[in-house]
């Protein structure tokens, strides 16, 4: 609790989950949004400045360092980066071989950026949570959320590439026709219930982004609620409960990056196959 | 956490970083993983293929060495019958040798033999012819009397 002790505990906990967000606010005009009751008012036309730089920076620090690795490789004796790139990417490999049955280039670069990068934005998740608002408060800057992964526009705008690609592989291995012949005559092949099928398969399809981004989403929102809370305790306590938990979060940081990977590969491999 | 623009910058931003790990990421690393593998199948293939080359060599040595070994013992074999030879012709030899100078020596000792009784023959002759010219004083003349002196000189 660094914000002071004339701050409430609700107030501390709503800061810590407010995003530094930057929009047209109808009475401000362009600018930095203060408070939720702002933030919200600026609708759909605002951009979470956090969110952004911090994922772009992790996914940047994911490029930079295995395309350093990629130039260093050698056939010959492997370095210790090299060894720790190839081991991932044989994992990344051997998880696509396994869940995805079909050929495209495409799926294990894919799978391997969805992996270490959604990894390393959980990885933020590691830093207490005081350190991030505290830091840039005392540099002006109001709002800051660490995490992107806490941020549902985060993980539904990854879901909603892996949707895009969902749908494009299944126009392109089964042409519009098969695509639309799918939709419509599955589960019940008899024209009298097309509308029906065509209800539930837009259904399951728009389900599959949303369960996607929402279970990363949900995982790690409740995980930073937790961590928030637990630093609400008194200073000398803080320690008995977050250091389990932030071990038990190593484990769930892995496991979440680790489950929208294969889904998403096993949403593009049902994409592929012809019924 | 509200919707907004993030979502579409969100997406944007995994559209690119997808598409340099494609372009620039994962080939490098995935070509060096790939050529590893095969390197080291290829390693393990060599060692095999080696190891039977190896004994097969042995095996060529060893037969090798078996051969020179039988040559070794033939050419000693010869060897050893030339010099049984040489030395029974030398042998050979030197008996003859030997024989020869025996029968020169004793065809000189048969000239010495007769040369000699040559000499006693003419000596006995003239020591008779003396003692019958003592016997007979002068009546014999020993000019009328050589031819049959020499007879009797002859048939000793």
């Amino acid at each position: 609790m660094a914000a002071g002790s004339d701050v409430t505990a609700a107030g501390y906990i709503q800061h810590h989950l407010q995003n530094l967000t930057f929009g047209y606010h109808p009475e401000n005009g362009w600018s930095l949004a203060h408070g939720a009751e702002e933030a919200r008012e600026m609708g759909f036309w605002a951009i979470h400045l956090d969110t952004m730089g911090w994922s772009i920076a992790m996914g940047v620090l994911f490029i930079w360092l295995f395309r350093k690795a990629g130039k260093l490789a050698t056939t010959g004796v492997p370095g210790a980066l090299q060894n720790a790139v190839e081991m991932i990417i044989e994992f990344v490999e051997l998880t696509v071989r396994g869940a995805f049955h079909g050929k495209n280039p495409l799926i294990a670069p894919l799978a391997l950026t969805l992996f270490v990068w959604i990894f390393l934005m959980n990885l933020l998740k590691l830093v207490p949570v005081d350190y991030a608002p505290e830091l840039f408060a005392r540099m002006g800057i109001e709002y800051m959320k660490l995490v992107p992964t806490t941020d549902p526009n985060a993980t539904l705008g990854m879901a909603i590439g892996v949707f895009f690609l969902i749908i494009y592989y299944s126009c392109k291995v089964k042409g519009v026709g098969g695509f639309a012949r799918e939709l419509s005559l599955t589960p019940f092949n008899h024209w009298s219930l097309i509308p029906f099928n065509l209800v539930m398969e837009i259904i399951g399809l728009l389900v599959k982004p949303l369960s996607l981004g929402l279970r990363l989403f949900g995982n790690m929102f409740a995980g930073e609620v937790i961590f928030i809370l637990i630093a609400l305790l008194p200073f000398w306590a803080i320690w008995l409960l977050d250091v389990p938990w932030a071990i038990f979060h190593i484990l769930v940081i892995t496991l979440q990056a680790f489950i929208f990977t294969v889904l998403s590969v096993v949403y593009l491999s049902q994409a592929h196959e012809h019924h | 956490m509200n919707i907004n623009m993030t979502l579409i910058g969100q997406t944007i931003a995994f559209a690119i970083f997808v598409w340099f790990c494609i372009k620039y990421v994962w080939p490098p690393i995935s070509n060096a993983l790939h050529e590893r593998q095969k390197k080291i199948a290829d390693g393990l293939d060599a060692a095999s293929r080696a190891s039977r080359d190896l004994e097969l060599a042995q095996e060529q040595a060893e037969q090798t060495l078996r051969e020179s070994k039988e040559q070794a013992s033939q050419i000693l074999e010869q060897a050893h019958k030339r010099s049984t030879q040489m030395v029974e012709e030398a042998r050979e030899q030197a008996r003859a040798e030997g024989e020869r100078i025996v029968a020169s020596a004793r065809d000189e000792i048969e000239q010495e033999i007769n040369r000699a009784k040559d000499d006693l023959r003419a000596q006995v002759s003239r020591l008779a012819v003396t003692g019958a010219e003592r016997v007979l004083e002068a009546s014999v003349d020993e000019k009328a009397h050589r031819k049959l002196l020499d007879e009797l000189a002859a048939e000793l």
